[in-house]
């Protein structure tokens, strides 16, 4: 039993996103059939698509970002027209508290809120709904909070609804496998308002349609999507024998072509030269997507801009390919993603990510060989990872990254999140923002980023407040229990039981080995 | 997962932290009925986590084993650090000095060698039973002082204004609506927490074990601390809980009912005699009053506090200079509508064939009768209120008379 519980584990945490607590059976039904447990989600395609109700198409969003983008200009010349007119309102005199006697609590509260917090108030709408009892914060506490704007309730709604998905999936292997997905493809939130309000937009209309398809769709579909187009500058990129480069003295823009050889396909040192990335620069251009103005489509919507393509025969890795227009770019893509270099660069990465930091070569190579094979199918390639002995003999080395720790302990503690703030927040503190990597090459996806002293003592004041937050209401060995049964270590469960609150317990338990491995 | 660091500029290590401590309140202005003697009986409850040592903060230096039995952690009343002598018998730890004065005042009382009717060593289970009222772990999710308010005319509601606290004690827990108040939203894990962690890893992780124990160095060094001063950061917190809570209890609408849990009383190794570890926390606690005292002004004449813990520790130290899970221990009453300046024992003495099971400070006095004292005191509550529904099953424990008025 021991030996199956530590499988029971391997399936949980280092394909899922970990055991559901509550009355889920999950460490039972995954103890009880190991491989079909992680793969009951692979026959089910159309559940790895997230569609939820007011999420809006990438168009639509990108709509809203100009109406929004107008508007505030238009408040802004308002404003300035009307300014020189009256002088600075003056700033209510300061009252010494000391004199002050007597004061409503709301004014008390306010006053100590602003006295005592660096940070800010908490934020009451990620407060568990088990707490009832406590009446959720009136807005008067803070400082009167700016209403969000539209790309901000865009980016916490998209959030919530991945995080909503994540919690309450069984295993959650196919969403562990949109994460790595998008994460290979990311974009970054952090570009401008276009790339924050499209962040959640992108994943579910280029990702998630394709994690169980094929590569050179989801390939396409993200190196057609406006948020790609725009976090890497290729709706400025314009072929310098254009007729828009001609017009306007603009040319090419190489970033996205690089990063489709370097970050996305071929990998480093596979196989492509500076000619290549120009070469497919060129082929690119006119990729785009139709401004405010909508001269070329609907706003927000992927478009081919002719005149901005430079015409014209290109050689890319040694082929030529015809002026074709769109198609040119196309078939371009296709041969890339199909390209040796390709499948060596996905399947290393892939076993890097679930397996371990150093991927074991043999089983690198079992799924490049399989890549190949299938021309890219990614439910193939998926399945024969979890068929693989390699990927379950590995020891749970890797550390779960914030986003996988605090999904897990969501999970383990059956809260379904009715409000992101709590995650993004935490997300910001432990450095893997939502949606927000710092570069086009995504989150680094080993130790050495994630188990650093920093990082695990942030960690710890999460866990900690985790515990202080929802001690109380739960039995820390019922939860070892659901998340690791008979796999977790003694020394684990005496620290849990020994613990002087079920509040450190439940702290000391969502820190353990068990929990941060995978 | 923290709540409000929605950037990460806010992240830094070296803000007002306060971790281990929570603080929630009565949703509502009660409606007494004691307008005719003009009272607006004020009552906190502090929960001590982790099982205070009675013996070490009330010590019976007048006991011939006392001595002996803690040996190296023993208070004395004399030497560098002497106790204060509170009579012939008991000595107040030194870290304590508000307290004392208080007890001089009359207005801070001590009750030794009480228990509540737990008698296993379960922290959880200990704290379920002193916080929920019943007679045993797991029953319910409420707790006795959120019974005891649903008996209590209610007044004007106090909401608004108050920002949710991390956590609301059981004890405060039940149908009658509370609210709470979180001084800071990014508490550290405290010290002790830490310690466990880099334990465990050491044992089954030690990769984790280095990291952790790195991070927690450049921790202190951020702050400026050093390794020594342990605890340091636990008393700023609780005096920082307590200055706050009694600013919105001292408002006009501000709640008349408070309870609040100070955690980290778990002295298993070093615990320290009249300085060290256990001297930080009571030095903390005893700030903590004082700000209540100066805090709430003139509510403070109404005012009853009491302080509790799950269960006492060993009489007899283990072999790390601490003390482990025991029995009886102390409870501490203070405030102005205390009648203090006593400590209030039928010492059961500590001759080995008078501890309890051969080991712990014999309970001589039930917890709940202690605090079924001070809520009929301050509010009136009947004895049949609070032996069915405050204390269910409770009959036997009659409510102590004389401790507050």
């Amino acid at each position: 039993m021991a030996r199956d519980s530590q499988a029971a584990l391997v399936a949980l945490n280092r394909f899922g996103f970990g055991a559901r607590g509550g009355a889920s059976g999950d460490f039972i039904n995954a103890a009880s059939d190991l491989r079909g447990f992680v793969k009951a989600e692979l026959a089910r395609p159309n559940g790895v698509l997230l569609e939820a109700p007011g999420l809006q198409s990438t168009s639509q969003l990108g709509q809203a970002v100009f109406a929004y983008q107008d508007q505030v200009k238009q408040a802004r010349e308002a404003a300035k027209a009307a300014a020189p007119a009256e002088a600075p309102q003056q700033a209510p005199a300061d009252q010494k508290p000391g004199l002050r006697r007597n004061l409503s609590l709301n004014a008390v509260a306010t006053e100590i809120a602003g006295q005592m917090a660096e940070a800010k108030p908490a934020d009451n709408a990620a407060k568990p709904e088990s707490m009832q009892p406590n009446i959720a914060a009136s807005p008067a506490a803070k400082p009167a909070p700016q209403p969000l704007n539209v790309i901000q309730k865009t980016f916490r709604a998209e959030a919530l609804a991945r995080l909503q998905r994540a919690t309450l999936v069984e295993c959650g292997f196919t969403e562990r496998l949109v994460v790595f997905w998008s994460n290979h493809f990311c974009i970054s939130a952090s570009k401008g308002e276009l790339a924050r309000i499209w962040a959640g937009a992108f994943e579910r209309e280029a990702i998630r349609p394709h994690v169980l398809g094929r590569f050179a769709d989801m390939l396409k579909a993200v190196e057609q999507h406006p948020a790609m187009l725009f976090f890497l500058d290729n709706q400025q990129s314009r072929g310098p024998d254009s007729r828009a480069g001609q017009n306007r003295k603009r040319g090419l823009n190489e970033n996205l072509a690089r990063e489709i050889m370097e970050l996305h396909t071929l990998g480093v040192g596979g196989g492509y030269t500076q000619e290549d990335v120009t070469s497919l620069a060129r082929i690119i251009t006119g990729w785009t997507f139709a401004g405010r103005q909508g001269q070329l489509g609907v706003p927000g919507s992927f478009v081919f801009n002719t005149n901005a393509h430079q015409p014209g025969p290109q050689m890319l890795l040694g082929k030529t390919y015809e002026p074709t227009g769109l198609a040119q770019g196309e078939a371009a893509l296709a041969d890339i993603a199909r390209h040796p270099s390709t499948a060596n660069f996905i399947a290393t990465k892939f076993v890097r990510h679930f397996v371990a930091d150093d991927p074991p070569p043999a089983l690198v190579a079992r799924l490049r060989d399989v890549f190949v094979k299938t021309d890219g199918d990614l439910k193939a390639l998926a399945t024969a990872l979890v068929d693989s002995d390699d990927a379950w003999r590995a020891p749970l080395t890797k550390m779960r990254s914030p986003y996988e720790f605090l999904v897990a302990s969501g999970r383990l503690l059956a809260r379904v999140p009715e409000d992101p703030g709590a995650y993004l927040n935490s997300l910001n503190l432990l450095g893997q923002p939502l949606w927000t990597p710092a570069g086009p090459n995504g989150f680094p996806d080993t130790n050495a980023a994630w188990a650093a002293p920093e990082g695990i003592k942030l960690r710890l004041d999460v866990a900690a407040q985790m515990g202080a937050r929802l001690g109380n209401n739960i039995d820390p060995l019922d939860l070892l229990e659901f998340a690791a049964a008979d796999a977790a270590s003694i020394e684990t469960r005496r620290t849990i039981e020994r613990a002087e609150s079920r509040q450190q317990a439940l702290a000391l338990l969502l820190m353990s080995p068990e929990i941060q491995r995978r | 997962m923290i709540d409000c660091v929605e950037n990460r500029l806010l992240t830094s290590r070296r803000g007002l932290l306060l971790g281990g401590a929570s603080f929630a309140a009565w949703a509502y202005l009660p409606k007494f009925a004691r307008a005719a003697d003009g009272r607006d009986p004020q009552l906190i409850v502090v929960i001590l986590r982790g099982a205070l040592d009675g013996l070490s903060t009330v010590a019976p230096v007048g006991d011939p084993d006392y001595a002996g039995l803690h040996g190296s952690i023993a208070l004395t009343a004399d030497g560098a650090h002497p106790a204060i002598m509170l009579d012939s018998f008991f000595a107040l730890h030194p870290a304590m000095p508000e307290f004392a004065r208080m007890y001089r005042d009359r207005h801070a009382a001590v009750i030794h060698a009480v228990a509540t009717p737990y008698r296993d060593r379960s922290h959880f289970d200990g704290q379920d039973v002193l916080e929920s009222g019943y007679a045993g772990p797991g029953r319910v999710q409420s707790g006795w002082l959120n019974r005891a308010l649903e008996a209590l005319p209610r007044g004007e509601r106090v909401s608004s204004g108050l920002a949710v606290g991390p956590t609301t004690p059981l004890v405060l827990r039940g149908n009658a609506p509370t609210v709470g108040w979180a001084p800071v939203a990014l508490p550290q894990a405290d010290d002790d927490t830490a310690m466990r962690l880099v334990d465990l890893y050491r044992h089954r992780d030690p990769v984790l074990a280095s990291v952790l124990s790195q991070g927690l160095q450049l921790e202190k060094a951020a702050s400026g601390e050093d390794m020594k001063r342990k605890g340091g950061n636990a008393v700023a917190q609780m005096r920082q809980v307590a200055r706050g809570a009694a600013k919105l209890m001292a408002a006009d609408d501000g709640p008349r009912i408070a309870a609040l849990a100070f955690d980290g009383w778990d002295t298993h190794a070093n615990e320290g005699g009249p300085v060290g570890r256990l001297a930080f926390l009571l030095g903390g606690l005893d700030g903590a009053l004082a700000e209540f005292e100066s805090g709430l002004g003139e509510r403070w004449r109404d005012t009853a506090i009491v302080v509790a813990t799950e269960f006492g520790r060993t009489a007899r130290i283990n072999g790390t200079d601490g003390t482990d899970h025991g029995t009886a221990t102390i409870a501490l009453l203070a405030g102005g509508a205390v009648k203090g300046g006593r400590v209030i024992s039928d010492w059961p003495g500590l001759k080995l064939a008078n501890l309890h099971e051969a080991r712990d400070l014999k309970p001589t006095t039930g917890l709940r009768s202690v605090i079924k004292g001070v809520l009929q005191g301050q509010f009136g509550l009947s004895d049949r209120v609070l032996a069915e529904t405050v204390f269910p099953d409770s009959a036997g424990a009659r409510p102590m008379k004389g401790l507050v008025g």
